[in-house]
């Protein structure tokens, strides 16, 4: 018979094992996209227009999509999400009125992101064409600030609720109102978490396909405007992988994208340094 | 007195703000139904949950190929995650060094931070080849490929929420453990995952929400086939992969309309009842220790 002790070796080899081999996967992921992405990488891959039906050129517009529509969902999605932390830490604690709203968020945030998809498409396509332009940036960039709206909530809530009791009440101690104390002492204390919360969420935007899929345009055009109908770099990036078009600008596309999920993840980290920094104060 | 309090002000504003999301997850909700249900004028539910043959242009809109195939891609999914997933959280809960942790945990941010697309062409190259060698199949674009790109995109879930479970479980047990002799493993297996179950079941049903509602990861690897599956290793094509791919030929209020939005009310709802789930239990499971 095995004795404890040899089994307990075994299963922590175990363990170790799979901690490593998450990442060997995580390794493999950005390696293969790496060493498949970078020789069609260059400077003027990121700022050319696209030639030959993308098998030639840059994938410019797609950038200048993405980047769009990313910040038509922050400037819905941000504003709308902190207000609404702001009102369930400090108007409106418990009660029936914030528990309805936690759950229409943590609903809002299962929802699969193909039926956001559906729901842009009948919303704002259809129903609302006429202020939308049909299938446009607007449409795509708002779809996505909805899809992230939760994760703000949620993030910049905690970091709310991370400024310490007493530091409110010293707040009023002084004479404060409510919404100086709001300004001056919880929405201060609270930036590194809110803003960790606004680039997981840009992460998050920038990278989604299936929500904006039945609304964006595959030309090889600078968008003209906000109404115009443009591409992103995921939409560009599935329409190249499905149709085979070429494999090589796919892969530059999905090593430009990324990268930009890289940096925004390295971005997050040096927030949560601070915001962990704040906690030990605190 | 006076005549503006502008702390009400702010207050309503924000009240007004907090009220969006009550109001997008309403509008979802009736906009999906108000696409999706007209289809049972035209055709009997049970045909559309029942039926296997979906042939648009006939007007058969038979859905329980899509609902197999994505069931199958699902708990294909789980069944690899779940093992590499709880070892991974018990890995980081308890026996591993500060400095092992500082690499693994950001590693699975990363992880859970990449797009599905980028998991889809990696698969679509990487994770289909490999398929198709190890089972001599003339495609890899399978079931079983696609649970493979599914279990690495659940992973992350899987492995956060329990290792949160297994962190709550009280330091008594495991010292009360350790008192009786036993050692770490014993003490793991018999003491701290059974303690923690309810909350890493959580985890666990939340991952399959999120794999049954993955599309863009799937859609590129599984071959869209629309046959009911016979195996893991034969082509399929699922519930979110259907609404993606003819949805842009579909006629808008047509019956191939209605029928892809009901496509979706399916995956919509089952999430829902999961997550509603989930939580229900990580609730539970943290009163436990309470």
């Amino acid at each position: 018979m095995i004795s404890k002790h040899t089994t307990d070796k075994l299963a922590k080899a175990w363990l170790w094992m799979s901690a490593i081999l998450i990442i060997l996967i995580l390794l493999s992921v950005l390696g293969y996209i790496f060493v498949m992405g970078i020789g069609a990488m260059s400077v003027s891959f990121l700022l050319d227009m696209p030639k030959n039906n993308w098998r030639e050129g840059g994938i410019f517009p797609a950038i200048l999509g993405s980047l769009i529509v990313v910040v038509v969902a922050i400037s819905f999605a941000g504003p709308v999400g902190v207000g609404t932390a702001v009102y369930l830490t400090e108007f409106q604690k418990e009660g029936n009125v914030s528990r309805i709203i936690r759950i229409s968020s943590d609903a809002l945030n299962a929802v699969p992101s193909i039926v956001f998809g559906l729901f842009g498409l009948s919303l704002f396509v259809f129903y609302l064409k006429d202020y939308t332009g049909g299938p446009s940036l607007l449409s795509a960039g708002l779809t996505l600030g909805f899809m992230v709206l939760p994760t703000i909530i949620r993030t910049s809530e905690v970091a709310m609720r991370s400024v310490p009791y007493a530091e409110r009440m010293e707040s009023y101690g002084l004479g404060a109102s409510k919404l100086q104390t709001i300004r001056n002492i919880v929405l201060p204390g609270a930036v590194p978490g809110i803003a960790t919360g606004l680039i997981l969420s840009i992460g998050r935007a920038v990278g989604e396909t299936a929500p904006i899929i039945f609304m964006v345009a595959l030309n090889p055009t600078i968008p003209e405007s906000l109404f115009g109908s443009g591409n992103t770099l995921t939409t560009q990036l599935y329409y190249l992988a499905m149709e085979g078009i070429s494999l090589k600008v796919a892969f530059g596309t999905a090593l430009t994208l990324m990268l930009i999920i890289l940096i925004l993840n390295a971005i997050t980290r040096v927030f949560k340094k601070r915001l962990s920094r704040n906690l030990r104060r605190g | 007195m006076k005549l503006f309090d502008p702390e009400k002000g702010v207050a309503t504003v924000l009240m007004v703000f907090s009220i969006t999301s009550i109001l997008i997850l309403s509008l979802i909700m009736l906009f999906i139904l108000d696409g999706g249900l007209p289809l049972f004028n035209k055709v009997g539910i049970t045909d559309f949950l029942f039926g296997d043959k979906w042939i648009p242009a006939k007007g058969l809109f038979g859905a329980s190929q899509f609902i197999i195939a994505a069931l199958l891609v699902t708990f294909g999914s789980v069944l690899i995650a779940v093992p590499l997933g709880i070892s991974c959280a018990i890995f980081l809960a308890e026996i591993a060094p500060l400095w092992a942790k500082r690499i693994v945990r950001p590693a699975i941010e990363l992880l859970a931070g990449i797009p599905s697309i980028i998991y889809g062409v990696f698969a679509l190259v990487v994770i289909v080849n490999l398929v198709k060698i190890s089972f001599s199949l003339a495609s890899g674009e399978t079931i079983l490929a696609a649970s493979m790109v599914l279990a690495i995109m659940i992973l992350p879930i899987i492995i956060s929420i329990s290792q949160d479970a297994i962190e709550s479980v009280p330091r008594l047990y495991k010292e009360g453990s350790y008192a009786l002799g036993a050692t770490d493993w014993q003490t793991i297996y018999r003491v701290i995952v059974p303690a923690a179950g309810p909350g890493i079941i959580a985890g666990v049903i939340l991952a399959m929400g999120r794999a049954i509602g993955e599309t863009m990861a799937v859609v590129l690897v599984i071959g869209n086939v629309e046959r009911m599956p016979t195996s893991l290793v034969s082509p399929g094509e699922t519930l979110t992969s259907a609404i993606l791919l003819e949805m842009g030929e579909a006629v808008v209020q047509s019956v191939h309309y209605n029928a892809l939005f009901c496509l979706g009310i399916v995956p919509f709802v089952l999430v829902l009842v999961l997550s509603v789930l989930s939580s229900k239990l990580i609730t539970k499971s943290k009163a436990r220790f309470a």
